[in-house]
C-alpha cells in the first residue's frame, strides 16, 4: 500500500504541477504560520500602545530596557568574536588529539537548556558555594555584568561553531601562499584568511548578537534589578499575573508588550539590515598593519600564550559555569533521599517528569514539522528554483523569526491566535516553537544543498530516476548529516526555548518553564512552591544537562561514522 | 535507433540569447560533435536535447518522438558530465547499476548488464572503491559504463575529457567513439578542442554566440570554410585584408600600399569592395631569396619556433602585412631569422571573404 502510494507519488513528481504544488504548500506554511501571524498579531494590537505613550514612566523603562537588550547584545557579540576565533583557530589547526575533545565541550553550554544555564551561571557567579566563597564575598551580584556573562556563555558556542566550520572549509593553498610571500602567520590570517571567511564572521557575530537579543528565560533569573528587553516584557507578565509591586490593567499589559516588542523588532531588522549591507561592504584587511609587531606575535610563545589564554577564557568563564548547576545533583545523588524521590516521582517530581515528557514530545513533533515544511523551502532556496531574485526574498524572510525576541514573537502569536476561537494551547506551543525553529533548519539544509554538485542529481535523472527517487537515493543519503545536525538543533532549541513558552501559554508547562519557576521560588521571587529546594533545582538542571549531554553524543557518534 | 533533430530552438537567459533559433540534425549511429568556444551554446544545446533545461521555443526530437515537454528520465538518453558526477557515497559498482536499479530491472539482469558495460569499459578492477579514491581516467570510464547501463540509445558528451590530462585524453577518446559504434548509439559530443572533434567525428558544428555557423565533416571545415570564424577556429589561416580590384574569374586583391594578389572569387564580392583572404599556413610553399612566380608574395622571416614535425616561421611581407607558414622539419632545410623569401600560395585554398561588418578582430574573437 505504502510502496503503491510512494511509486504513484514518484511516478507524478515528474511532471510539474506535482512540483509546484509542494513548492507551493511549502511557502504557504511559511507565510500563513510562521511568518504572518506574529506580523498580524502585533498589528492588531498596535492601538494598545496609547497606553504606554499615556504613562511617561512606564514608557522610560521601556526604552532603557530595549537600550540596555541592544547594548549588551552588540558587546557580547563582539567579545564572543574576540574569544571565539582563537579557540576556533586552535580547535582547527592545532595538532593535539585532545583537540577534538575540546571541540565536543565546546558545544555544551549550546545544548544547556537556557534555564538551567542561567541558574547555573547564578551559582557558579553570585552564590555563596559558587566561586565567590573564595572571596568571601558575592563576585558578581545579579545584575548587567552577569546577564552579559550568560550571553556570553550560551552564545560563545555558536560563534566557534561557526567559525570552525568556514576554517575547516577554507583552502589552506590562499594562506600558504601568502607565507611563500613572506607574510608571517598572523599577517596571513590577517591578509588573506579572515577577509576570505569574512561571511562566516558576520554570520556568527549576527547569530550571537540575535540570540543575546532574544533570550528570555536565563536573562530574569540572573538580571536582578537590571532590565533589558525580554526581561520588561516577562516583568510585565508577572506583575500582570500577581499584581506585585503594583497591580496592572490588561490594557497596560498588551500596550507595554506591544510597545516593546515593535521597538526590538524595527531596531533588530534596521541593524540586520545594517550588518548585511555594511557587511557586504566592509573590505579587510583594514589599513596595513604592523607586518614586524604581527611577526613578533607570530613566534612559537606568543603562539602558546594565546593559545592558553583562548582555553582559560572557555574553560573558567563558559564551560565550569555551564556545568555547575550539575554540583547540587551530585550532592543530591549522595544524599540518595531525593534521588529516590526524583525517580519514584513523587511530590515535585511528577510535575517534573511531566514537563520534560512535555518538552521532548513537543520537541520531537516541531523537529518533524519543522523537516517536513523546511526541506521544499530549502530546496527552493538553494536551487533557487523561481530564479534568483525570488529565492533571495525568501532567504532574507527565514531569519527574521530568528531575530525577533522570542518572547516577542511569542506574545505576537498569542495576539493572533486568540482571535480563533478553541485554538489548543498545546497547538499555539507547536507553531510558536515552529517559528523560533523554522530558520535553523531551513539555512542549515539549504547550505547542505548548495554544497551538492548540481551534475549529480542531474545525473540521476538521465539514468532514469524521477526526482522522488533522486531526493531518495542521491539528496538525502549526501545530506543526511546535515539534516541530522539541523534537526538536533531544531530539537534541543525547541526544549530549552523559556520565552515565547512562557508567552503563549497559561496551563501547559514545559520543562524550561518548571525550571524557571522553581528558580524562582528558590530564590524568593514568587511565591514559595513546597517541595522545592537547591538540591531539587540542582538536581533537575543536571537531569536536563545529562539528557541533552546524551542527544549530543549520540550526534557527533553518528557524524563521526558519516566520514567516508 | 535514434537520430535526433532540433528546430528552430530558442533559449534565453535574460536577456541574453543563449541558443538564437538554432536547427540541427544529428543522423542515426553517427558520432557528432559540438564545437565552439566557450559561451557559444553548445552545452546548452546538449543540456536541451537532455531534457536538464527546457527551451524557450521550438522542438526537438529523439526519433520519432517529440521530447521537448519529456522530464529527462524518460528520454532514454546517457549523459556524461564534464565533472563525471559520480555518487560520493556509492562504490563504483554501485554508481553503474544505479540506472538499472532505479528502472526497476531485476537484481541479475542489473548485474548482468554491469558487468558487460564494465567489460566495455575495460575496468574489472577498484569496483569496490569509491570516486574519491579513483584516478581521473578511471572515474571516466566509469561515468561512460554508468551512461551505458542505464540502456541509453543516445550518448550525450559533455566535455567528456575537459578533466583528463593529456595522454590519457588522447587514449580515451578514440575509446568513446569505438564504443559509440560498437553499441550503435547515436552520439553527440561537446567540446572547444578542435582536434579532438576533428580526430572523432563524423560530423561537427561549429558554434559562435548561440547560433550554428557550419556543419559539416572535419575535411569540409578545413578544407572549405563558410566564414572567416570557421577559417580561424578550425586550424590556423593567414589573413590579408585589402580591396577587390578586378572580380572577373581570377579576382585581384590590392593590399596595404599598393601590393596586388590574385584569388579565386567564391563570394562574388564586387570591384571596391573590402574582402579578407584566408590562406592556411600549411598550404603553402617557401624558397630563399626573391623568386618571381605566380601567386606569391616576398617577405623577410622574423622569427622561428620548431615544433616537432613543423618549424614555424613569422614573416613580414613587404607591405608591412604579418604572414605564418609551416614547413616540415625533417624533410627540408630550416630558414634563419633575417632571410629574404618567397611565398607561394594555391589559388584554389585561399579563401575570399567580404570584409566583415563588424570588423575582422570582432568577427575572428573566440
Amino acid at each position: 500500500m505504502l510502496s503503491k502510494l510512494w511509486n504513484t507519488l514518484n511516478t507524478l513528481s515528474s511532471k510539474k504541477p506535482l512540483k509546484y504544488t509542494l513548492y507551493l504548500s511549502a511557502i504557504i506554511i511559511f507565510f500563513a504560520i510562521i511568518l504572518v501571524p506574529p506580523i498580524i498579531g502585533i498589528l492588531l494590537k498596535v492601538g494598545t500602545v496609547q497606553n504606554v505613550l499615556d504613562q511617561p514612566a512606564l514608557m522610560n523603562t521601556a526604552l532603557v530596557a530595549i537600550q540596555n537588550s541592544f547594548i549588551i547584545a552588540l558587546i557580547v557579540a563582539a567579545l564572543d568574536l574576540l574569544a571565539g576565533v582563537p579557540l576556533a583557530w586552535l580547535i582547527t589547526r592545532g595538532k593535539s588529539r585532545w583537540l577534538s575533545v575540546l571541540d565536543t565541550f565546546a558545544d555544551i553550554p549550546f545544548v544547556v537548556p537556557t534555564a538551567a544555564l542561567g541558574y547555573s551561571i547564578l551559582l557558579f557567579w553570585s552564590s555563596s558555594g559558587g566561586i565567590s566563597s573564595l572571596f568571601g564575598y558575592s563576585l558578581v551580584s545579579p545584575g548587567w555584568l552577569l546577564v552579559m556573562l550568560l550571553h556570553f556563555t550560551f552564545s560563545f558556542p555558536v560563534v566557534v561553531r561557526v567559525i570552525v566550520g568556514a576554517l575547516l572549509d577554507y583552502k589552506m593553498e590562499y594562506e600558504r601562499a601568502a607565507r611563500t610571500l613572506g607574510a608571517p602567520p598572523l599577517t596571513a590570517a590577517r591578509t588573506v584568511t579572515f577577509p576570505i571567511i569574512k561571511p562566516s564572521l558576520i554570520a556568527a557575530f549576527s547569530l550571537a548578537f540575535a540570540r543575546s537579543l532574544s533570550e528570555t528565560g536565563a536573562t530574569f533569573i540572573v538580571a536582578g534589578a537590571f532590565i533589558n528587553g525580554p526581561v520588561f516584557i516577562q516583568g510585565l507578565k508577572n506583575q500582570l499575573a500577581s499584581g506585585l509591586p503594583a497591580p496592572i490593567t490588561q490594557a497596560t499589559y498588551e500596550g507595554g508588550t506591544v510597545f516593546a516588542s515593535i521597538i526590538l523588532i524595527v531596531v533588530s531588522l534596521v541593524i540586520f539590515g545594517l550588518i548585511r549591507v555594511l557587511g557586504q561592504k566592509l573590505t579587510l584587511p583594514f589599513g596595513k598593519g604592523l607586518p614586524l609587531v604581527e611577526k613578533k606575535l607570530s613566534y612559537k610563545k606568543t603562539a602558546w600564550s594565546r593559545n592558553s589564554v583562548a582555553l582559560v577564557v572557555f574553560i573558567v568563564i563558559v564551560l565550569v559555569p555551564s556545568l555547575f548547576v550539575a554540583l547540587p545533583a551530585f550532592q543530591a545523588i549522595a544524599t540518595g533521599n531525593t534521588l529516590v524521590q526524583a525517580f519514584t516521582g513523587q511530590s515535585i517530581w511528577a510535575s517534573f517528569w511531566q514537563s520534560l515528557l512535555l518538552s521532548y514530545g513537543l520537541g520531537a513533533i516541531v523537529t518533524v514539522l519543522g523537516i517536513l515544511a523546511g526541506i521544499p523551502m530549502a530546496i527552493l532556496i538553494a536551487r533557487k528554483t523561481f530564479g534568483k531574485l525570488p529565492s533571495a526574498i525568501l532567504d532574507t524572510l527565514i531569519n527574521i523569526p530568528l531575530i525577533v525576541p522570542s518572547i516577542a514573537l511569542g506574545i505576537s502569536l498569542k495576539f493572533f491566535w486568540q482571535g480563533v476561537p478553541g485554538i489548543p494551547e498545546f497547538l499555539l506551543l507547536v507553531f510558536a516553537h515552529l517559528s523560533i525553529t523554522y530558520p535553523y533548519f531551513v539555512r542549515s539544509m539549504s547550505a547542505a544543498m548548495e554544497r551538492i554538485n548540481v551534475d549529480m542529481e542531474e545525473a540521476a535523472r538521465t539514468l532514469g530516476a524521477r526526482p522522488f527517487t533522486v531526493f531518495k537515493t542521491i539528496v538525502l543519503p549526501i545530506t543526511k548529516y546535515s539534516i541530522l545536525s539541523g534537526a538536533i538543533i531544531v530539537f534541543t532549541r525547541s526544549v530549552s526555548e523559556t520565552g515565547a513558552t512562557l508567552a503563549v501559554t497559561s496551563k501547559l508547562v514545559t520543562a524550561p518553564v518548571l525550571l524557571v519557576n522553581w528558580v524562582n521560588s528558590v530564590r524568593g521571587i514568587i511565591a514559595p512552591i513546597a517541595g522545592v529546594n537547591a538540591l531539587t533545582v540542582g538536581l533537575a538542571c543536571g537531569f536536563l544537562i545529562l539528557f541533552s549531554f546524551i542527544i549530543l553524543l549520540v550526534l557527533r557518534l553518528l557524524t563521526r561514522k558519516g566520514k567516508v | 535507433m535514434p537520430d535526433v533533430r532540433v528546430v528552430n530552438v530558442t533559449k534565453k537567459y535574460g536577456k541574453l540569447y543563449a541558443l538564437d533559433d538554432v536547427s540541427l540534425t544529428v543522423h542515426d549511429q553517427e558520432y557528432f560533435s559540438l564545437l565552439g568556444p566557450s559561451g557559444c551554446g553548445k552545452t546548452t544545446l546538449l543540456r536541451l536535447i537532455a531534457g536538464l533545461i527546457e527551451p524557450d521555443s521550438g522542438e526537438i526530437y529523439i526519433g520519432d518522438r517529440r521530447v521537448d515537454k519529456v522530464p529527462p528520465e524518460d528520454r532514454d538518453i546517457g549523459f556524461v558530465f564534464q565533472t563525471f558526477a559520480l555518487f560520493p557515497h556509492m562504490t563504483a559498482w554501485s554508481n553503474v547499476l544505479y540506472g538499472p536499479k532505479v528502472k526497476n530491472y531485476d537484481a541479475k539482469q542489473a548485474e548482468t548488464i554491469g558487468h558487460e558495460v564494465l567489460e566495455l569499459v575495460k575496468l574489472n578492477e577498484r569496483l569496490n572503491a569509491y570516486p574519491s579514491e579513483l584516478s581521473g581516467g578511471m572515474m571516466q570510464r566509469i561515468a561512460v559504463a554508468r551512461a551505458l547501463a542505464a540502456g541509453a540509445k543516445t550518448l550525450l558528451l559533455d566535455e567528456p575529457l575537459g578533466q583528463l590530462d593529456a595522454k590519457v585524453r588522447n587514449e580515451i577518446r578514440y575509446e568513446i567513439r569505438r564504443m559509440a559504434k560498437d553499441l550503435k548509439l547515436t552520439a553527440i559530443h561537446v567540446t572547444h578542442d578542435q582536434a579532438e572533434a576533428m580526430s572523432i567525428s563524423d560530423r561537427i558544428a561549429v558554434m559562435k554566440k548561440g547560433k550554428i555557423v557550419q556543419v559539416g565533416t572535419s575535411q569540409e571545415l578545413y578544407m572549405h570554410p563558410d566564414s572567416l570564424f570557421v577559417a580561424h577556429f578550425i586550424g590556423e589561416s593567414n589573413f590579408l585584408e585589402g580591396y577587390i580590384t578586378k572580380a572577373n574569374g581570377q579576382s585581384e586583391i590590392e593590399l596595404r600600399q599598393g601590393l596586388k594578389i590574385k584569388a579565386i572569387n567564391q563570394s562574388n564580392v564586387k570591384p571596391g569592395e573590402r574582402v579578407v583572404l584566408a590562406i592556411r599556413p600549411e598550404t603553402c610553399e617557401m624558397k630563399r631569396g626573391h623568386v618571381v612566380a605566380e601567386n606569391s608574395l616576398f617577405g623577410k622571416v622574423e622569427k622561428t619556433t620548431f615544433e616537432g614535425i613543423v618549424v614555424r616561421y613569422e614573416i613580414r611581407l613587404e607591405n608591412g602585412d604579418r604572414f605564418v607558414i609551416n614547413r616540415p622539419s625533417l624533410t627540408e632545410e630550416w630558414v634563419k631569422i633575417g632571410e629574404d623569401v618567397t611565398i607561394t600560395y594555391p589559388l584554389d585554398k585561399a579563401h575570399l571573404f567580404p570584409y566583415p561588418e563588424a570588423g575582422l578582430a570582432e568577427e575572428i574573437k573566440v
